[in-house]
């Protein structure tokens, strides 16, 4: 039974709680003996079972009420970048270890006031910088899927704990952030899939600020469906955070519909990298296939700059890290390394220096690098710049199209260590992803394939500005022909 | 344009994070290759292009002016390393 | 606009021109601060005025207080400024413990106040216009205390987030006597226009002074900055002191090198800040958390109706409408509440005289100068806690335009007001203080005066004029003081010339 209850889907669960088929203590109680086994993949940095027990107790009094809210019921990973009362919150840092917040975060709490049981807190690459989750300061998470020689490989960053867990069945689903394609990146690599909304549509109030101009919260979840009853949840207006939008939120639910009829599926020849694998060109064929067999319509696009994306992001997001991470310093919060008779600068570079990674400090140092006297117009402003032309090409590309279909990553989820010694290499993980991210626009990726290792492959939907829906119905046509039906063996469970 | 030893020690220090004297050459060398990378933005002619500082194409909300937070000492000083008699404590500072 | 010699500093080597540029960080007066709702006001518990934005917790995000940037565009508008419709929020990176965040949000490329001008209103009734460079919105830092342990300093949050307004003016002043009269102008016009208290003793108003000297007519010497100056009389002393520092440098042959000073409030001197002096390097660049600060014509004109009349134009008013003295127009427009009592008591007194307000206005000048300044003076009382109201003076003094009270009477009156509390009228009918203008009652007096005196009588007729005013005191004396001295004047003249 209690396995059972794990594999089934969000949407599933809600039915069957609806249904009294089992109640959430139970749901609960499964998916917390899924976390205690599945430990090795270090999913987690803080579990939380007894919190989790007494928020099934609340849902299923409330669904005996009848007044349950949209996610009674339904046992969620947190990703430890949000913010959360009472729990610890590190964003995988040493240098916030210990930190327990006295505030929950706008995401979090939307989640909670819709009736949502949370499981713990995900781990994550430090500070979500990091393509492998291969920087957390808590450990590396393994991918649920392993090589074709049993090999370890990396879940994808850098919400890697998020899409472990959701891929391993140890939650129904989870909370992410997708900064320069942190969602959309694990979700391909673990064969789930995720959504990064229109920048503004999540707010960002208590979540650990990597690039503030980039970040958005996001689900991953088994389906898209799941993904749309999460989003739903996730998103609205935030007065607390001044670039929340303050629109409606649809539902996305609905847009489900299956009907891409007269739809124009744009596809950007600049996303033809050199030395894409075969498997890759071929899935992202298929995907054309797919919805052209669907009564979509494919029509070539050209994003010019496209190039010029990852570049810029290596500015744009380190200059405003190096920024945001200015307030870990040992004083208010967190860890405080001082040095005997240090002064008070020994102690902040002490401090920082003991409680960040080595790639927090790297990009840090570039950040501050190229915003520092001198340097700002040659490397700040030229990327912002080209952030503007970035965003123009798809402003430009979506008269001749509705929604833009690229693979999600250039490879499937890679052996640990096999990049960790080249940034530039790891950086290029995100070459599909991060041009999205800069003109802030809604994209997922959807599990559509698998390699000949067997290992998931992703396929990437970019829409127009506050488009989810239309993102979402694709991603689901897509993922109905697809019939993605890999699942990890539970190798975890001795 | 590339950093040498001196640079890295300023930035460090501009970013107060200490950096033991064998960091100093890989930070170095992992600096300047990202810095040689991202050079190829210069290829590219931005004149007369805005910048682009946000993604959201509304105006800024103000706040009413009412005071509807603070008298939480509790709350911010939970999670201080050190803190006396309401204040967080830091190493002397001498003016 | 009189000429005077300009002010020069003299060295061994000749005279030398001191060049001064303010800049200005005012307190805004809001509720709440300019990013976060925590309350502003002065004095509390350490850390109790502090939100989770203000301690820069993980995830805590900005939101601008509306009323921040209405105070600003009305100080832009007071000061006949540039009032910029577009404006934007930068970051200034640095590290220091009263900085939670790391970072200042301020203005940097793009302020809300572009240039304006202030008229500086100098000794002997000069003026001198002064630029204004720009006005922009910024977070006053936290606050740190280093005297309370021996190996510890203390962070105090509660001013962390507060909204300050930066102005910056030009480098148009000449003299400590021209700074000085800068910043009290400066602070006048904030504390008539609501915008900022000017208390600068609690750091409301505080001076970053910019000196340098040059021969008179050469091109800029180099500047030093003397930070956080919170004085009027300060500003003229670091002035005066620093120039001289530099002139005696350059004298001996050596060069000023640009720096931070601080200024010695006890020992009177400037010193070098070597502490702060480390290569600053503030990485601006614009926040993200925010979007650019926006409104419009309409917001523009909605500040501007909710100014009051300003200084300048109500001394402007004062002198060529109500015809008071350059003197009394300056002194009563120098503070808003000062202008506010003398309005509302001329206001009651040309009601109860029943008078157009230019004819009453001199004598109720004189009477709020002299008069009810003195007894403030005395007391220690701001206009503020004047325990005369403004309607009780117009009493007093209307009971003096209709012949009531004589000048010497109303002195007496006064007080009796003062110590009692009581109207003019009550006192006067209370104490049979009325002025006797009955001419047969006086001239029964005059006639028992002349009698009694006849010697001065006739000495006075023999030609010793002087005499008169004998008579006159003789007369008050025996009337004890109630005579109306127009009355006792005609008909001694009468009786003796007559
Ligand atoms: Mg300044
Ligand atoms: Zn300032």
């Amino acid at each position: 039974m209690a396995t059972e209850l794990t594999d089934l889907t969000v949407a599933q669960m809600r039915d069957g709680l609806k249904a009294k088929s089992f109640s959430a203590v139970e749901l609960t109680q499964a998916h917390i003996s899924a976390v205690e086994a599945a430990r090795e993949l270090n999913a987690f940095i803080v579990e939380t079972p007894e919190l989790a027990l007494e928020q099934a107790k609340a849902a299923d009094a409330a669904i005996a009420a009848g007044n349950a809210g949209p996610l009674a019921g339904i046992p969620l990973g947190i990703k430890d970048l949000f913010a959360t009362k009472g729990v610890q919150t590190t964003a995988a840092s040493k240098i916030l270890e210990g930190f327990v917040p006295t505030y929950e975060s706008t995401v979090s709490g939307n989640l909670l006031r819709d009736g949502a049981v949370t499981l713990g807190k995900l781990n994550l690459d430090q500070f979500a910088m990091g393509s492998s989750n291969e920087t957390s300061a808590f450990g590396n998470v393994l991918n649920p899927y392993r090589g074709p020689n049993g090999e370890h490989l990396v879940p994808g960053g850098s919400s890697g704990g998020s899409s472990s867990a959701v891929a391993a069945r140890i939650v129904a689903a989870a909370t992410g952030t997708d900064t320069g394609g942190s969602i959309r990146q694990p979700a391909a690599f673990t064969g789930i899939s995720g959504i990064k909304p229109t920048y503004g549509r999540c707010s960002r109030w208590g979540v650990v600020a990597f690039a503030s101009s980039l970040d958005q919260a996001g689900p991953m979840a088994r389906t898209i469906e799941d993904c749309a009853i999460l989003l739903k949840s996730m998103c609205g207006f935030d007065p607390k955070d001044s670039t929340s939008l303050d629109l409606p939120v649809p539902d996305f639910e609905k847009a489900l519909t299956g009907d891409v009829r007269g739809l124009k599926i744009g596809i950007p020849k600049e996303y033809r990298v050199d030395g894409m694998p075969a498997e890759i060109e071929k899935l992202w064929q298929q995907g054309m296939d797919w919805l052209k067999a669907a009564g979509a319509e494919i029509v070539e696009i050209s994003l010019p700059h496209t190039k010029y994306a990852l570049p810029t992001y290596y500015i744009v997001a380190p200059a405003e890290a190096s920024s945001n991470l200015a307030r870990y310093d040992g004083v208010r919060y967190g860890q405080r390394v001082a040095p005997e008779n240090a002064s008070l600068i020994d102690m902040y570079e002490a401090t920082r220096a003991a409680g960040f990674g080595h790639e927090v400090k790297r990009r840090i140092m570039i950040g501050t690098y190229v915003l520092s006297a001198g340097y700002y117009d040659a490397y700040y402003v030229k990327a912002q710049r080209l952030r503007t032309l970035i965003a123009q090409d798809f402003e430009k590309a979506y008269q001749q199209c509705d929604v833009i279909l690229t693979p999600t990553a250039p490879s499937a989820a890679f052996a640990f260590g096999s990049k960790s010694d080249d940034p530039l290499a790891m950086y290029l993980n995100d070459v599909f992803t991060v041009p999205a991210s800069l003109a802030g626009l809604p994209a997922l990726s959807v599990p559509a394939g698998v390699d000949a290792d067997g290992l998931p492959l992703g396929l990437h939907l970019i829409g127009r500005k506050l488009d989810e829906e239309t993102v979402l119905k694709v991603g689901h046509v897509i993922e109905q022909a697809a019939q993605f039906s890999a699942k990890p063996e539970k190798w975890w469970v001795k | 344009m590339a950093v040498d030893e001196k640079t890295v020690r300023r930035i460090a220090h501009l970013a107060r994070i200490k950096l033991d004297d064998a960091d100093v050459e890989p930070m170095m060398k992992e600096l300047n290759g990202i810095l040689n990378w991202v050079e190829q933005l210069s290829e590219v002619n931005t004149d007369g292009v805005e910048p682009m500082t946000s993604v959201v194409a509304q105006k800024m909300r103000w706040r009413e002016d009412v005071v509807s937070d603070g008298n939480i000492q509790e709350d911010v000083l939970k999670n201080a390393p050190e803190a006396q008699f309401g204040f967080y404590a830091v190493p002397k500072v001498i003016e | 606009m009189s000429e005077t010699k300009p002010y020069r500093i003299r060295g061994a080597t000749g005279d030398w021109e001191v060049v001064i540029g303010m800049e200005v960080h005012a307190q805004v007066i809001s509720n709440s601060k300019l990013f976060s709702g925590a309350a502003t006001a002065f004095g509390a518990e350490p850390n109790a005025q502090v939100s989770l934005v203000d301690a820069a917790m993980p995830g805590m995000l900005p939101v601008i207080n509306g009323e921040c940037v209405r105070q600003a565009v009305k100080t832009g508008l007071a000061l006949g400024a540039q009032i910029n419709k577009w404006s934007r929020f930068d970051r200034k990176n640095y590290f220091y413990a009263d900085l939670p965040q790391g970072y200042q949000i301020s203005q940097f490329q793009y302020p809300v106040v572009g240039e304006g001008t202030i008229t500086l209103d100098l000794e002997g009734d000069r003026t001198k216009e002064v630029g204004i460079e720009r006005i922009h919105l910024e977070q006053d830092a936290g606050k740190s205390i280093h005297d309370q342990n021996p190996t510890r300093s203390y962070v105090d949050l509660n001013r962390s987030g507060v909204a300050l307004m930066e102005i910056v003016g030009k480098p148009d002043l000449r003299s400590p006597e021209e700074a000085g009269a800068y910043l009290k102008k400066l602070r006048t016009i904030l504390r008539y226009i609501g915008t900022c208290d000017g208390n600068m003793e609690e750091g409301s108003m505080r001076a970053d002074v910019n000196v340098s000297v040059r021969r008179p007519g050469e091109g800029l010497g180099t500047r030093c900055e003397i930070k956080n100056v919170n004085s009027v009389r300060f500003v003229m002393a670091a002035i005066e002191y620093e120039a001289r520092r530099q002139v005696d440098i350059i004298e001996d042959g050596g060069t000023i090198t640009q720096e931070t000073r601080l200024f010695d409030n006890v020992k009177f001197e400037t010193r070098s800040l070597r502490s702060k002096e480390e290569a600053h390097d503030y990485r601006y660049f614009p926040d993200p958390d925010l979007l650019p600060l926006e409104f419009d014509d309409a917001f523009i004109e909605e500040c501007r109706a909710s100014l009051p009349e300003l200084p300048d134009a109500k001394k402007a008013r004062f002198a060529n409408e109500l015809g008071l003295s350059e003197y009394n127009a300056s002194v009563l427009t120098t503070e808003k509440e000062i202008a506010d009592y003398f309005e509302a008591l001329l206001a009651e007194a040309a009601k109860a005289q029943n008078k157009p307000l230019a004819e009453v206005a001199r004598p109720a000048s004189n009477w709020v100068t002299s008069d009810l300044f003195g007894a403030l003076n005395k007391l220690g009382k701001s206009i503020e806690e004047s325990p005369i109201s403004p309607a009780q003076g117009a009493e007093l003094i209307s009971l003096i335009a209709d012949g009531t009270l004589s000048g010497r009477l109303a002195k007496d009156v006064f007080e009796i007001m003062l110590e009692t509390g009581k109207g003019a009228a009550a006192i006067v009918e209370e104490r049979g203080l009325k002025q006797v203008s009955d001419t047969g009652a006086i001239e029964a007096v005059i006639a028992k005066v002349l009698a009694d005196n006849a010697d001065s009588v006739e000495a006075y007729r023999g030609g010793k004029d002087k005499l008169f005013g004998f008579f006159v005191g003789q007369t008050m004396k025996a009337m004890g003081g109630k005579a109306n001295p127009a009355v006792v004047n005609d008909l001694l003249k009468k009786a003796l010339n007559g």
